[in-house]
């Protein structure tokens, strides 16, 4: 019997078509445009200036408060702007762009391949480190990774849990990087558990990847305190707090954090950052992005740089097909659907995935039928039906009271629903206004 | 038998007497004064129970109005001046001057203005489509037209124009509550000073991007060029960021700005059409 989360769930069709595709190198675009905000909490403070000219690697924005992190140029050459840029949302954010000139690295990165397992750093050295490589969670929150490094005190780690469930259909980035980068990613685990200070790691994979659970179970002798397990394949798994419940049967409360169970989570994809930028001192500037779709000639897994615009990905994979209906920035189920093919790619874009017409169309909204098929997939335990309509009467008191706070936006409600009624969105909207009321009542 | 019915006669007929002694002395006793002016002021306000005054409903606003020593900065946007007139007469207090507002929609895209470059699908509410992405236009300012503004207003003043799909104002409904100033996420509608005859100049953009960005998601945007500004003679256009302003309590209606915009994105309504000049100007731009 495979270990999964016990309450709720889903399981899509999975349709991870680009599984068995290499991760091939995008070659460097002409510009780039990193915006300053790729992470969860306060934008980064722009370095540098238009004219300036940068190096792949060299800091181009630095963090401005506690929950920040560095950013970094991705390729070289020249900086043509420091201005507003349209992001995934279609909002215009500050952004630095840069024209590609050649591709100089900077001089402290050790661009060797080969793998370089010792370390003399301690802990502290360790997240710092991170901090410096500007490196997020990679798997798509982009919570800045050296904030989970330094435990509160009075607390303590007992075990580093590492996400390699990828749950969302279609995408394959994280398998690929298991299986290419199998070593990294354990020297990266290896470095996680000294900067935690644990014995213990434990690397969830969903078992629709048996030769990612294979390689690293052979890896694993190699390296010790890291385990291998597989879990049954179930959505949305790759969240924080379901990884736990399904790995180690704790529980995170409310309002809490997975440190309150003696744990903490990364994912694959961020700890072969933290590799990366501990051992060779690389900075977070690229990351593999799956870009699937049926419709696609020519679907894969891609290296690229942070900030190449999304057409240039799907010019990699092929052009854009003429059914098109939706391009998605992310998986199917929490991604976001982009309205402008020339926004940048970001450190948390895991996926770019293009959905022919037939596909991408919501049906029309139906009456609520009482059916509670959402109450009994919601893994938080939530009642999506019951925020739904709270919120659309503007009873913020209940939807507070109802823990709205607790929904990750999954999706799994609205994808559930056989009314098709829109219940994410007037979750989200109730988490939106909830937290300004809660925020407004603490000042 | 008859001495049942006299019994029962006296002892209820005594028993009701004691209750109506206890009530009499309970009801003095825990007597709560109501100032009787409440109930007529209340009666003399239309009732709307808008929340426009900033009260609850109408009868705390009514209680204000009897509390208040001054009540000229109290004011039911509903009621027109003979009701507020009445009022004053009631508490025998003075009144303020009342300046007649309306609400304004300021922005001019439509389809034809402003090219859809996507479709949305999600829940049809305002508030959560402009927290999800910038709309359907390439204007992460204009409005986005679910229509957030008519169901909040209850004096069916505010309707979505099928064709254009924008807001349109009836100006004789309106009764500046300010409902629709609230429910719009994206501070579209603006209470301006009402003219006479409804007419109006203002700036029918909030469109705070650079000039050229701006034209290019809309063809009525304002580009801040500040060619207004220059026009004005009465110091009622400011510019701020990339963006004009008329104040319509500056404003004297004197048409000089709506020619000059180059982009057509000052509106002048329900003026009598401009008289043909002798040079070819571009006056005729605008639409009463």
């Amino acid at each position: 019997m495979l270990k999964t989360f016990p309450k709720g769930g889903v399981h899509p069709a999975e349709n991870k078509v680009t599984a068995s595709k290499p991760i091939e190198t995008l070659p460097v675009p002409k510009t780039v445009s990193i915006p300053v905000a790729q992470h969860l909490g306060a934008p980064s403070t722009p370095e540098v200036k238009k004219g300036d000219t940068v190096k792949a690697g060299q800091l181009i924005a630095k963090s401005s408060a506690f929950v920040s992190t560095n950013i970094h140029s991705s390729v070289s050459g020249k900086v043509l702007k420091v201005d507003k840029v349209t992001d995934t949302s279609g909002y215009r954010q500050t952004a630095v762009v840069i024209q590609v000139e050649g591709d100089e690295w900077d001089e402290s990165i050790d661009t060797g391949k080969e793998l370089k397992k010792d370390t003399g750093l301690t802990g502290e050295e360790i997240r710092n480190k991170t901090l410096e490589a500007g490196i997020v969670g990679l798997g798509g929150a982009t919570f800045p990774s050296h904030i989970k490094l330094s435990v509160p005190k009075g607390k303590k780690a007992e075990v580093l849990i590492i996400n390699g469930a990828e749950c969302e259909p279609y995408l394959t980035a994280d398998h690929r990087l298991m299986l290419e980068k199998g070593e990294e990613l354990m020297v990266g685990i290896r470095l996680l558990m000294k900067a935690l200070d644990v014995e213990k790691a434990m690397i969830g994979i969903e078992n629709n990847k048996p030769d990612a659970i294979e390689h690293l179970s052979s890896l694993a002798g190699k390296y010790k305190g890291v385990s291998v397990h597989p879990l049954k394949v179930m959505y949305p798994q790759g969240a924080e707090k379901q990884l736990i419940k399904a790995l180690i049967n704790r529980e995170v409360p409310s309002g809490g954090l997975p440190i309150d169970v003696g744990t903490v989570v990364h994912n694959v994809g961020t700890a072969v950052a933290v590799y990366e930028a501990v051992q060779k001192n690389k900075p977070l500037i690229e990351r593999v992005v799956t870009v699937s779709g049926e419709s696609l000639k020519n679907p894969g897994n891609f290296m690229v740089r942070i900030g190449t615009p999304v057409s240039e990905l799907i010019e990699a994979a092929g052009g854009l097909p003429d059914d098109t209906g939706k391009i998605i920035s992310g998986g199917p189920m929490m991604g976001k659907a982009l309205n402008s093919l020339e926004v940048p790619i970001a450190k948390g874009t895991s996926g770019i995935l293009v959905f022919p017409e037939n596909k991408a169309k919501r049906d029309k909204p139906q009456n609520c039928i009482r059916c509670a098929k959402c109450v009994s997939i919601c893994p938080m335990g939530l009642e999506p039906y019951l925020l739904r309509s709270a919120s659309e009467r503007e009873m913020w008191e209940m939807v507070e009271n109802e823990r709205v706070m607790d929904c990750m936006e999954c999706g799994s409600c609205s994808y559930i629903c056989p009314s098709r009624l829109p219940l994410l969105d007037y979750i989200r909207l109730g988490k939106s206004t909830v937290s300004k009321i809660i925020r407004s009542r603490k000042q | 038998m008859s001495d049942v019915v006299v019994y029962s006669i006296v002892s209820l007929s005594v028993l009701g007497t004691l209750a109506a002694i206890i009530l009499y002395i309970i009801a003095q006793k825990f007597k709560v004064y109501e100032d009787p002016r409440i109930d007529k002021v209340q009666e003399a306000l239309p009732g709307a129970n808008c929340g426009g005054c900033g009260m609850p409903g109408c009868r705390p606003f009514a209680e204000e109005l009897v509390k208040a020593d001054d009540i000229s900065e109290l004011n039911c946007p509903v009621a027109d001046n003979e009701a507020m007139g009445e009022i004053a007469k009631i508490l025998g207090k003075e009144l303020g001057e009342k300046t007649p507002l309306v609400a304004v929609v300021k922005c001019n895209g439509s389809p034809e203005h402003r090219p859809k470059t996507s479709h949305y699908e999600g829940a049809s509410e305002c508030r959560i489509a402009t927290e999800l992405y910038r709309g359907e236009s390439d204007c992460p300012y204009g409005c986005l037209g679910l229509g957030e503004c008519e169901r909040a207003c209850k004096f069916d003043a505010i309707h979505i124009n099928k064709e254009t799909g924008l807001p349109v104002v009836t100006d004789e409904k309106c009764t500046a509550c300010n409902a629709c100033v609230v429910a719009c996420p994206r501070d579209i509608i603006e209470l301006r000073k009402k003219n006479k005859k409804d007419r109006k100049v203002y700036v029918s953009c909030i469109n705070e991007d650079k000039g050229g960005i701006a034209r290019k998601s809309c063809k009525v945007a304002c580009i801040g060029c500040g060619k207004c500004v220059e026009v004005c003679q009465f110091d009622a256009i400011t510019l701020e960021n990339n963006l004009a302003y008329i104040d319509s309590y500056k404003c004297t209606l004197c048409r000089k700005c709506p020619p000059v915009c180059p982009t057509n994105a000052i509106l002048e309504e329900n003026f009598p059409p401009r008289k043909e000049k002798k040079k070819a100007g571009d006056s005729a731009a605008n639409k009463s």
